[in-house]
């Protein structure tokens, strides 16, 4: 009874957290407060619905409970007390708040509190951390991992957000069709993140977690039919499509990962793949390529070939190239000379990865060893690559990921 | 909340010909009176360039330097503000880019005014 009370308040405030923290913020101006107060809320639900039931509208009681600790608060804090006035004062003056006429524009709940959060006052990388943890329900080093940067620097760039937030009065109000454009980037890369946790969940036992990625891609799905001209919504549609075509292929029966090379590739979906090519071709046509394209672009070569010997690697490498160009990463490098090792052999790609040891951003990034690891392997260093392997073993958050490192290091140890 | 309009602009840029700068200064009329027909503004006032500029600085020993020019050799410098009182950023904003000052090359740097608590 109690752990099923405990489980339908866990379920309504995953379902409710972005609504109840929006409007919080919306009426107060302070993500820390509504952080605090919708988790105070939270945990009043966890010791009275056991009692007196689950209330017949809970995010409404959610919101309530929420909003009166918060004035509980204001009231105790004298700093704050001033504010709570000036904020009624203002209310006052401005009448009867309006309901958010963006409505019509964004149809669908989620999206509009992405945008909403995604205001351009703030750095992209901070609309962008704001939202997956505030909106998506993602943690702040799931949030960090996306960004290569460790958790304390991510947390800090949050501190900093939240505070200027606070300090300049950033409103959080759905914002208008004029003003989507100029918050697309920030939601794009939201968008892309869920998919990417999904894709490969940075910690845990299941390597896919198929509700976020199907999430991402009904959320893009939504994005395209609203701005079709984006070519940037075109592509992350188009690359989310391409790349999880290959999902039922990914894992093995007992869980564990299959790489490219050796998926079934007669599993992969096709109606998938025939979509995102159609889109990959609108989003590259009409100016300079974007980075999302690009990727959409590399995946269509990779679906394209009848195995990895046959692959198009020259074409994937000047992909790669262009992508390097456009939107310059150490993890497109990291891949570009994976996909040079490909084509001019694993010296070739050894030399280049070797180059990217020294890069900062790279630190702690399980992919750099095990590529790494997968070349030495190839040109029979074998003691060199059980190294890497246990290197990546030891980086690695994934227990799949972890399952295949240690399968490989089993054939290469002597 | 008040906000404060910096507008930042090039030395080097000046207006080509009279009927553009008197075309400017219309602007910056109607800007003047839009902002205080809204009754958002507080003050307002476009400063002389920075060859009039005066910089003084009080040392650690009491001694007072006083430099002929602006404190910081920048491209940009500025030119004058806005001082408004609005709701919040998004706000701001939208009177910053309603402002000529964020046009013909010159832009604004919105900052919240600070608020003390009275006590």
């Amino acid at each position: 009874m109690n752990g099923g009370a405990a489980g339908s308040v866990e379920a309504v405030f995953r379902e409710e957290r972005g609504r109840l923290l929006a409007t919080l913020v919306g009426q107060f101006g302070d993500l820390d407060l509504a952080e605090e107060v919708a988790s105070d809320a939270v945990a009043a639900a966890l010791k009275r619905w056991p009692v007196d039931g689950v209330p017949g509208r809970p995010g409404a009681w959610l919101l309530t409970t929420a909003r009166r600790k918060a004035v509980d608060r204001l009231r105790r804090d004298k700093a704050y007390a001033a504010r709570l006035a000036v904020l009624q004062a203002e209310a006052d003056r401005d009448g009867p708040a309006a309901e958010p006429a963006g409505d019509e524009d964004v149809p669908d709940e989620r999206l509009r509190l992405f945008f909403t959060c995604c205001h351009p006052a703030l750095p992209l990388e901070a609309q962008v951390a704001l939202t997956l943890r505030c909106l998506a329900g993602l943690s702040t080093p799931e949030v960090a991992r996306a960004f290569l940067v460790p958790a304390a620097t991510m947390a800090q760039r949050i501190v900093r957000a939240k505070r200027k937030i606070k300090g300049a009065r950033i409103p959080f109000r759905v914002p208008g069709a004029d003003e989507l454009p100029a918050r697309l980037p920030g939601v794009l890369r939201v968008v892309y993140a869920i998919f990417t946790e999904g894709y490969a969940a940075s910690a845990g036992p299941e390597l896919v977690r198929g509700d976020l990625a199907d999430e991402a891609i009904r959320l893009a799905r939504i994005l395209h039919r609203l701005l079709p001209r984006e070519r940037e919504v075109a592509g992350l549609l188009a690359l989310m499509l391409l790349v999880d075509a290959r999902r039922d292929a990914r894992t093995g029966p007992d869980g564990q990962l299959v790489l490219l090379a050796d998926q079934d590739r007669s599993r992969w979906d096709r109606a998938f793949i025939e979509e995102g090519r159609k889109l990959v071709v609108t989003a590259l046509r009409g100016g300079r390529p974007g980075a999302y394209a690009l990727q959409a672009a590399i995946a269509a070569v990779h679906d394209e070939a009848a195995d990895v010997d046959t692959t198009d690697w020259p074409q994937v490498v000047a992909l790669y190239d262009v992508l390097a160009d456009v939107a310059p990463s150490p993890v497109v490098a990291l891949n570009r000379a994976v996909a040079v090792a490909m084509r001019d052999g694993p010296a070739a790609g050894l030399a280049l990865l070797d180059g990217l040891a020294a890069d900062e951003r790279l630190r702690g990034y399980h992919l750099l060893p095990a590529a790494r690891a997968d070349l030495l392997r190839r040109l029979g260093r074998r003691a060199e690559a059980v190294a890497a392997y246990e290197e990546a073993m030891a980086l690695v958050g994934n227990a799949a990921e972890r399952a295949y490192l240690a399968r490989r290091l089993g054939e290469v140890r002597p | 909340m008040k906000y404060m309009l910096l507008i930042y602009g090039s030395q080097d840029v000046q207006p080509r010909t009279p009927e553009e700068g008197q075309r400017i200064m219309d602007e910056y009329w109607a800007y003047e009176k839009a902002v205080a027909d809204a009754g958002v503004r507080i003050a307002s006032d476009a400063l002389q360039g920075v060859e009039t500029a005066t910089t003084v600085e009080v040392r650690d020993d009491g001694e007072r330097v006083v430099t002929d020019g602006p404190f910081a050799e920048t491209r940009e410098v500025l030119g004058g503000y806005y001082l408004l009182d609005v709701p919040d950023l998004d706000a701001a904003l939208d009177w910053a880019a309603r402002c000529p000052g964020a046009q013909h090359g010159s832009r604004i740097e919105v900052r919240p005014i600070m608020e003390y608590e009275q006590s």
